[in-house]
């Protein structure tokens, strides 16, 4: 069963914080929430779908259905595959409703990492382990090593440059398009326009990504409603649909064969395409997981808007700059200079696809005619282990 | 900057699994898994193999040799700079390790590199790699 056409993105908020010493983890998940249904014109109790990931306090989904008051619930979805998660609670909140097993999903994402606790690279481990442990299986091979973010994708563009001769003015040009972008965004924690030499001359956090190739750390969330067609066509905002979606793992197995060049996105992407019926050239607007650089220059391969290890001449001189290039991406300025609620950034993909589709995005950074849009996402890391996902979104006339 | 790359290494979480792997090492042996049903060696080590699914998997000393695929010095790091990286080992699979005795600009993909061990903070030693 294809779930194109059966669910609609009928509502979607981003919360405006990007600090939030005052507010609760429950609570920005809860705004979030509100705001996504009043934008749907929709009510808590109309709610009968609830999604969440990793980064919702208490009990898998109850704890925060029971905070929200959500009293009509008949379908819940924890899928947790970190940043992605709510692209791939869009594909699951398509099937249900295909299913019949809701009909308005509310899916949320919220946390607040500048409030302490940001994960320094170097120490690690906690603790040692008293006696045998019996968590995850890979621990004791992996966490002792100093893995971060910053340089398990450190790794990956160390490789891809080997192997393609990517370069970091390349990757620095990603960023440049990204504050193109925030400079017209008066929530973007970064709102200055950087140029490929502040990129370069920011300081080296893991070789060969320097400050400026990482993303921000914020405060905040957001909320998608994602309704069946019926209740969609009841509401009074322009039709969002989805039309193809897919996810996919991609992991070590066994260390045979490791690629970190390469992403899930050659799975989940050409699963999403299919289904929906078109091609990367017929998309009008990306967005793109940008936790760093080279996480977007190696998903845009992946995902066929240019072949593998073109990836670098592809980003360069602005060619994601919305109005100036061939693939204006991440127009909200992305993780990259707005907004990573959470160290997570599935959901501010979703959210901005939407906005380029209704027509709402900033004038300056507005796709003309936006019709088909994507949204895709990386989560864990691509140097370690990840779950991508893709969504590919049209505006119905 | 060239001077040479040292971290300390936190204890590693030890289950049923990997015991014996960590027992080894105690005594500076370096064992991978190898699958009698398939042939073949595999990272981390497990009971089952994670190539065919077999439970004939065995314990099989390496030299420890390898290459380095890919790596990065991690300069955001309160103890210093430290290199993260992958070795792929001459047996097949390839295993995240740190890269020791060496300089931050003194690595590269495609090096040949050789296991030691390094003592960690209250558990049993853990495989690093330096440069031969
Ligand atoms: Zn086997």
């Amino acid at each position: 069963m294809s779930i194109k056409g059966k669910a609609y993105l009928a509502g979607v908020y981003e919360h405006p914080t990007r600090d939030a010493p005052d507010k609760t983890t429950a609570q920005l998940h809860a705004e979030s929430a509100r705001g996504a249904l009043a934008d749907a014109g929709l009510s808590f109790d109309d709610v009968d779908g609830y999604f969440c990931a990793g980064d919702a306090p208490g009990f898998g989904a109850m704890s925060m259905v029971d905070y929200m008051g959500l009293k009509n619930v008949r379908h819940m979805d924890t899928t947790e595959t970190g940043g992605s998660s709510y692209i791939v609670h869009l594909h699951h909140a398509a099937q249900a409703i295909a299913a019949g097993k809701c009909s308005v999903a509310l899916i949320t994402l919220a946390g607040r990492p500048r409030q302490g606790g940001g994960r320094p690279g170097g120490g690690g481990g906690g603790r040692p382990p008293v006696g045998l442990t019996d968590g995850a299986p890979e621990q004791g091979f992996e966490s002792i090593y100093g893995g971060s973010t910053h340089n398990t994708y450190g790794m990956c563009a160390m490789r891809h440059m080997h192997e393609y001769g990517t370069t970091s003015e390349q990757l620095a040009w990603i960023k440049v398009a990204a504050s193109h972008h925030a400079q017209w965004n008066e929530h973007a924690f970064l709102k200055s326009v950087v140029t490929v030499e502040d990129v370069l001359n920011s300081r080296m956090i893991a070789d060969p990504l320097h400050l400026l190739d990482c993303c921000v750390v914020t405060d905040g969330g957001g909320a998608v409603v994602v309704t069946s067609p019926e209740v969609a066509r009841s509401l009074k905002r322009p039709l969002v649909r989805l039309i193809g979606a897919g996810e996919a793992p991609k992991l070590q197995m066994g260390g045979k064969g490791l690629d970190l060049t390469t992403s899930g996105a050659v799975w989940s992407g050409p699963a999403a395409f299919a289904e929906a019926g078109v091609t990367p050239a017929d998309i009008k607007y990306a967005s793109i997981y940008d936790s760093f650089t080279i996480t977007v220059l190696m998903q845009i391969e992946d995902l066929g808007f240019c072949k593998k290890g073109e990836g670098g001449k592809f980003v360069a001189d602005g060619n994601l700059i919305s109005g100036v290039g061939k693939l204006p991406f991440n127009t909200d300025g992305g993780g990259l200079c707005n907004n990573h609620p959470t160290n997570r950034g599935g959901i501010t993909k979703i959210i901005e696809a939407v906005r380029q589709l209704r027509g709402d995005a900033h004038p300056k950074v507005q796709v003309a005619n936006c019709d088909l849009a994507i949204a895709h996402g990386t989560g864990g890391s691509l140097g370690v282990r990840h779950g991508a996902a893709t969504a590919i979104m049209e505006r119905e006339s | 900057m060239s001077e040479i790359m040292t971290r300390p290494i936190p204890a590693p979480a030890v289950n049923l699994e990997s015991k014996p792997f960590f027992d080894a090492a105690e005594e500076a042996r370096f064992l991978i898994k190898r699958c009698n049903a398939c042939g073949e060696a595999h990272w981390y080590p497990r009971t089952i193999c994670p190539n065919c699914h077999s439970d004939d998997t065995v314990w099989e000393e390496s030299a420890g040799e390898g290459v380095i695929y890919t790596y990065s010095v991690m300069y955001r790091s309160p103890t210093g700079p430290y290199a993260l990286g992958y070795v792929t080992l001459n047996e097949g699979p390839s295993m995240m390790t740190n890269f020791v005795d060496v300089a931050p600009d003194g690595l590269a993909i495609g090096m040949k590199v050789k296991v030691k061990f390094q003592p960690t903070e209250g558990g049993p030693p853990v495989p690093v790699f330096a440069p031969v």
